[in-house]
Order: structure tokens, then sequence, then C-alpha cells
């Protein structure tokens, strides 16, 4: 096969797995007949689909970072979680009945950086410590979840009305751009910067260089550890945005949010084509990974399947496109 | 008496490379056998056929008067063939006794049953019968590892045992337990085929010796009928052949200079001097502290004293010198190991030929966006310019033969453009037509003023392309001398001896 043709297949091998379960899902409805088959190709579904996805897909920026640069980031579900509660506990403290612009903002932005720190936190220790990611990142799930319970008191955080409640209503007007959620705009924009970085930017180059061959970046003259901080960072301050998003969906702050989302993100980043072993992936292989799960997820439910069918099949889905990866892989070195 | 182990006209290829051409080498019971070669004469290469890693493609095997095939490793050991790497395969956290029986436990029901006797008489035939057999194996030094290894051999009832560079990470003091040890397997008619680079220790434990060139059998005998000078004679006897062109360039002043240069192991005080558009060799055995020396100048590993000062710049700590520093400094270094650190081998040649200075390529001092066209086009020259074979500068470097690979880690220190180039083993694993390819553009970079150091294990090359060579031996480098007052028989000396 051409180069050029089998780089492009593999590239959007992701997006062909997406149109295809759109498609399963859009006959599954029709074979059910009645009103499901119009509710879920509605364009109303459609916009709630890409709502629900928003949390995930922004997630799934900053941990392909990380994964492209050969590490893994755990504690991104905690940071979430902690991110709704630093937010909640910011507007419960300063606001009245009702928090204005300024405060929300403010609020955002300190949720934000709290999951910066945590990243800043990762990246520093697996340098200082010279202890795998892994581990790492295993304790920072924990002290983040802690620490979140701890702002918290063990409880959830009810706060008065803000803007930010806006930012993941699905409006139910038909008419399409106009009425999407904020959310998606926010995360459209972050995909498009995280695009651009990794193809464009030296430290794009230098994250993949990293997780390609860590020993030549080093004989190149880039400074490994610092990079790698930058991209626990980076990974954290996006992890925050998600947290933005969450927060917005439960309108409360809930230490208890988001258990186990890391899973789901990291999930996303491998369907997407993101190789654990670093030096492969990409941001927008990610976004279609989060999306196959939120149309699986969201069909799911339009058919009528019961929650744990949903789980066995992402859990295959994830196998299968690890696999047909490898597949892909042994072909090349074979051609 | 009767050979133990008798080889004939062993032959191997990989793809085009004739890796032995003819191999004959025959060991009696009780005798230290040396096999003696320099890099790459194909000394490893038998040894893997007779561990029963590879398979010859041609010769013949006898196994006392027998012949044999060894199809697996596992065979090789079920007919008494033991092999001890450099590199110890113990398990380190595993304890003594587990170690000794790894692989050869005893059942019962399903339960190991304990082989103490055994191991007490190995013990006692290693004269270490008082070894804790409870003591995690990583607590011990470096020499009882390596005779927990040897003990392992004889718990298999092993009648060969092979021993690549076994002194290489050892002290003195476990270097002569070791040649104790020997003497006494030797004594209980043990067969030991011993491969060292270290000559004076050849000579000294060694009864008969094999000396292979090129993948072929060029001497034999014992070693008391025989001197050393005779063995170096063997070992490099080749004829220079027309493959260094002859590029005239002249020496400027001085651009580099390194004094006391000490690393964390290697090397111990190494002096250098290097002016404008000097080729400096170094030679020297593998474990020398070439590689060693230039990483600790280039900042990769770590120095424990010494200072360097590149092109009248500042004098600078090589303690605190780092890749980056150097790359800013004009220094530059092709690594040895090509797969695993000289490039990434997944990414394209674009991207692994501007990596040491891609903020070149982007706007806003290297912040901006890169300029991917400019980039291409500076890769696309050095692909033109080195004579790259490749489909495309889009195409990973892992898609490229060795001698491309080599150009392509090439191109990036040649856009780079630093004065001080530090080459380690540039030709290794290259063909002849990159090898010639890779002479001229070493010859190039002196022309244009650059210095050059040229590290190589293969004396005919060091000999046609420098200007200086100085040998390295055991941490410690030689005064460079003009190449022409070299002859090979030297440097293998000095490399062997240090003197």
């Amino acid at each position: 096969m051409n180069p050029s043709l089998r780089k492009a297949l593999a590239a959007s091998g992701p997006f062909v797995g997406l149109v295809f379960v759109y498609i399963l899902f859009a006959g599954l409805t029709a074979w059910q007949g009645g009103d499901s088959r119009d509710a879920f190709l509605s364009l109303y579904n459609s916009k709630t689909i890409l709502t629900q996805a928003v949390i995930v897909t922004i997630g799934a920026l900053g941990i392909t970072l990380v994964i492209i640069a050969g590490g893994i980031d755990l504690s991104v579900g905690s940071q979430i979680a902690l991110a709704t509660v630093v937010i909640a506990w910011c507007l419960r403290e300063y606001g009245g009945d009702t928090a204005g612009i300024g405060l929300s903002l403010g609020a955002a932005a300190l949720g934000i950086l709290a999951c910066g720190v945590c990243g800043l936190l990762n990246g520093v220790m697996s340098a200082l410590f010279r202890i795998v990611p892994f581990i790492i990142t295993l304790g920072t799930m924990q002290i983040a979840r802690g620490v979140a319970k701890w702002i918290a008191e063990e409880q959830t955080i009810v706060t008065p009305e803000s803007m930010l409640f806006n930012v993941m209503v699905v409006e139910p007007q038909p008419d399409v751009a106009t009425s999407v959620a904020p959310g998606i705009w926010v995360a459209a924009g972050l995909i498009v910067v995280v695009v651009l970085t990794l193809r464009y930017t030296v430290f794009g180059r230098y994250v993949f260089a990293i997780g390609s061959n860590e020993a030549t970046a080093r004989l190149c003259g880039i400074n490994v550890t610092l990079q790698r901080i930058w991209i626990y960072t980076l990974c954290g301050l996006l992890t925050g945005v998600a947290g933005v998003m969450q927060f917005a969906n439960l309108t409360v702050g809930d230490p208890t949010a988001a258990v186990g989302m890391e899973l789901d993100i990291i999930a996303a980043v491998v369907i997407g084509g993101g190789s654990l072993s670093g030096g492969e992936g990409s941001a927008l292989g990610s976004v279609v990974g989060a999306l196959i799960m939120a149309v699986l997820r969201n069909g799911c439910t339009m058919v009528g399947v019961p929650n744990f069918v949903q789980d066995i099949v992402i859990g295959v889905i994830i196998i299968s496109a690890v696999a047909v990866d490898r597949l892909k892989h042994r072909a090349t070195v074979a051609g | 008496m009767e050979p133990l182990l008798r080889l004939q006209d062993i032959q191997k290829s990989f793809g085009a490379t004739r890796a032995l051409k003819g191999v004959s080498l025959a060991v009696r019971p009780g005798e230290i056998h040396a096999l003696i070669g320099e890099n790459g004469a194909g000394k490893s290469t038998l040894m893997k056929v007779l561990s029963g890693a590879i398979r010859a493609d041609g010769g013949r095997i006898e196994l006392r008067g027998r012949p044999c095939a060894i199809p697996s490793p596992a065979a090789g050991r079920r007919l008494g063939i033991a092999m001890i790497y450099q590199e110890l395969t113990l398990a380190p956290h595993l304890t003594v006794e587990e170690n000794l029986t790894l692989g050869i436990e005893r059942r019962r029901l399903g339960v190991v049953r304990s082989q103490r006797g055994k191991i007490r008489d190995v013990l006692a035939l290693l004269q270490h019968p008082g070894l804790p057999l409870d003591a995690p194996v990583r607590t011990l030094g470096m020499g009882l590892q390596q005779l927990i290894e040897i003990g392992r051999a004889l718990m298999s009832n092993a009648s060969i045992i092979i021993m690549d560079e076994p002194t290489s990470s050892l002290s003195a003091a476990d270097t002569k337990a070791l040649f104790t040890t020997m003497a006494r397997l030797k004594e209980a008619g043990i067969a030991i085929i011993y491969i060292s680079h270290f000559l004076e220790e050849v000579m000294r434990v060694s009864d008969t010796y094999t000396v292979l060139r090129d993948g072929e059998t060029v001497a034999s005998g014992t070693i008391s009928d025989t001197t050393m000078a005779a063995i170096i004679e063997a070992m490099v006897g080749r004829k220079l052949t027309e493959m260094f062109p002859a590029m005239a360039h002249d020496m400027g002043g001085p651009v580099f200079e390194a004094r006391n240069v000490h690393g964390l192991h290697l090397p111990h005080g190494v002096d250098l001097t290097l002016r404008a558009g000097e080729i400096l060799g170094i030679a020297g055995l593998v474990g020398a502290g070439r590689t060693e020396t230039v990483r600790a100048l280039f900042g990769l590993d770590r120095a424990r004293a010494g200072s360097l000062c590149v092109a009248h710049g500042r004098p600078c700590p090589v303690r605190r010198q780092r890749p980056r520093k150097a790359l800013r400094q004009g220094l530059d270094l092709l690594s040895e190991d090509r797969k695993d650190e000289g490039l990434a081998t997944a990414m394209t040649i674009t991207e692994n030929t501007t990596l040491a200075v891609l903020p070149r390529f982007a706007q806003a001092r290297g912040w901006g966006p890169l300029r991917l066209a400019r980039e291409r086009r500076a890769v696309w020259r050095w692909v033109d310019e080195l004579n790259i074979k490749c489909a495309g500068v889009d195409r990973p470097v892992d898609s490229l033969s060795g001698g491309n690979q080599q150009k392509v880690a090439l191109a990036r220190v040649l856009e780079n453009d630093g004065a001080v180039i530090l080459l380690d083993e540039p030709t290794r694993g290259v063909d002849v037509g990159s090898k010639v390819d890779i002479y001229r553009l070493i010859g190039r970079l002196a022309r244009e003023g650059k210095a050059v150091v040229f590290i190589s294990s293969y004396l005919p090359e060091l000999m046609g392309v420098c200007d200086t060579i100085a040998v390295m031996h055991r941490g410690k480098l030689s005064q460079p001398r003009p190449a022409c007052e070299w002859t090979e028989q030297e440097i293998m000396r000095v490399a062997v001896s240090g003197e």
C-alpha cells in the first residue's frame, strides 16, 4: 500500500470507528422503531451527546500530552472533584444569594489553578524522586481526593446561583450553532489550541520526542525534566477546565464526583490512537475517542440497553482499538 | 588427549554480511582456551552458535568425538555447554540457593526438593563452602555474584564453560579470585573457553588460543609457544584498503581544551587539546573509557572533576556541563548507540534532523509556530548532500538502512554546525559504501576548520582518516601522536597494556 494512503487510513481509523458506532445506533433505533429513532438522530440529541462528551474530551486533551510524552496521570478524576469543590467553596464563601460574573469567573480560575498545582506537583515529584508517574499520580489521586473532601468537610457544597450553571445546559431550541451549550465552544477552542500546539510548536515536537526516545531528547539538548514538569502542569490546567464543566453539570461541589473518570479519559486517548509506551497519539484522535464513548453511552440508553452492557461494550472497544493498532503496526514493520 | 569440543569450518551469514567465514577451534578437557580477536572479528557470533542462541549455516561441531547439533540454548545446556556472559544473568532478589537451582529445580509432588547436597559439592569445588545460601544475591559483591553464575553452570553438570569478558566489571582482587577458581575448574577436568580483550590476562591464564579475524581462524596454538606481539600481529594483520579518500586540510590554532577530566567510574584524568581542522582518532578497547570521556565532555554522563573550554569561550567545569550547554558552546556528539540513543527511530527524518536546533525553525525566537516548509528544505539539503537514500523526509527513520540512519544522525550534527564534533563509533553497523561517505564527510568537516574526535575500534579507518591518534587504556588517554608515527601493532600494544 502507498505509504501516505496508509498513513491517512491509520490516522482516520478512530474517525471511521465513530461513524460506524453512530450508524450502528441509528440502525438499532430504527429497527426498534417508534420514537427512539427520531430521538437518537435529532439535533437535540446530537447536542446532548456533544455536551456529555465535553468533560472527557477536555480531560483527554491534557492526558494526550502526558501519554504522548510517555507518561500517565491517574489523578485527573480526583483533580476534577477537587476543582468542583474549590469552585463551590469560593462561590459559597464570597457570593450572596447570587454570584456575579466576576466572582464566577474568579472561582472557575481558582478551580483551574488548583488542578494546575496538582499537575505541577505530579511533574516535580516524578522528576525529583525519579519515581514512575504511575506511582506518583496514584498517590496524588488519593491526596487530591482527600483534600477535596477536607475542603468540603465530606459533604457536597451547595452554592448560590451562578452563570457557571449555564455552561453545560443543552438548549432545546432546534436552531443550530447559537443554541449549543457554551461548554462545547470552550472544548472546541481548546481542541484547536492543543492540536496546533502539538503540530506547529517546538514544545509540541519535544512532547513527541521525549515520548519517542528520551535518550535522544537528552542528546539533543532538550531539558527533559523541565519539559515533563510543563507537560504535567498543562495537563492539570486542562483537567481544571474539565472540572469547571463538571461543576456546571452538578451545580454543586462534590468531593466524590468523577470517581474513575481518569480511566474513561485514558480510554478515550487509547481508542484515539495514543500509545502508553509514548511517542504516539493525537489530540483529534483522543477527541474522537471521547465522542465514540459518548455516542455509545447515549445510544445504549436510547435503545434501552442496561448499564452493565455499556461497560462491557466499552471494554471490548478499548481492547479492539489497541489490537487493531498493533496489527497495523506489525503490517507497517513487515511492509 | 582427545579434544572435548572440536569446531570445523563454522560459517554464518546475516543477510549479505558473512559474520563467520570458516572458524575452526579445538578444546581439550581441563584446558583454558583463549578466544582472541578485535571487536567485530566474530567472537560473539561464534559463542552464540556454541550456546545454541543461533544456528550455523555450515560446518561441523563435534563433542567428545561425535558430531552434534545445538539447535537451542536448552540443547546446549543439556550437552554440558554453559555460557557466562559479561552481564550477569542472576535474579538479584532471589537467594543464592534459588539462583543456583533456577531452571533445574527438582520436584516431588510439585514441591521443590532440596538439592543442598549437590550445592555443597559445587561450592566446595569453588572453594566457597560457607557461602550463605539464604542471602539474596544482590547483597553479594560482583566477584561472588560471578562465582554463583559459574556455580549455576556446574549445577547443570557443564563440561565446557564459555566466559565472555568475565573480568571487565571485576576489581583486581575479584579478578585474581576468578583466576584461582578457573584453575580449580581446570583441575576438575572442565574445559574453559575464555574471551578477553586484556591480552596480558590471556597470556597469564590460558593454555591454548585461537585468533579470529574477519570471521576466520587466522592463528591457533599453545600460549607458551607464542608471544604477545605475534598474537597482536595476527589480530590486526590486514592491509589498508583503498577506502580512505585523502582530503588535504590545514590545522589552525587550538579550539578545544579539556583538563583532567574524571568520570564517576571512567575516565581517570584525561587531557585533550584539539586544533581547528584536526581529526583526532581515539583507539582503545571496548570498556577502556573512550565513550565515557566524550559523554562526560558533552554533559550526558556525570563527571567528578575537570574543566573544558570550547572555541575560546569561558572555561567550564565538566561537572556542570549539560548537553544543551554543550550544543550552545558549539560542541556536538554523535552517539555510539544509534538505535537506543542517537535517533528517535519512530520519528521522521525531518524531526530527527532538526531536533537539536528546533527553536531556529520557529518564529518569535522559538516560541511561535514552526516554519515547516523551511525545515523541510533544510532537511532535503542534507538528504542530497549526504546521499541519504529515502522515500521522503517524512518517512520514519526506522524505514532506512543502518548506513542511511547514521547519515541522518550525522545530518543533525551538521545542522547544528558546531566547531568541535565528537564522533563515537560513527561507522559501526554501517555498510561499506556509507562508510566511505562518512570518511569523506569527516574530511570535509576538517577542511571547514572544525575539530573532530573520531572514536573507533577499527584501526585501519583511524590510521586512514585521522591526523593524530591517541590510545585509551583503562581510563587513561595516551599523548596524541601524528597518525603516521603509529603502527597498528603499537596501537594494539598500548591499548592492551597501557604503555
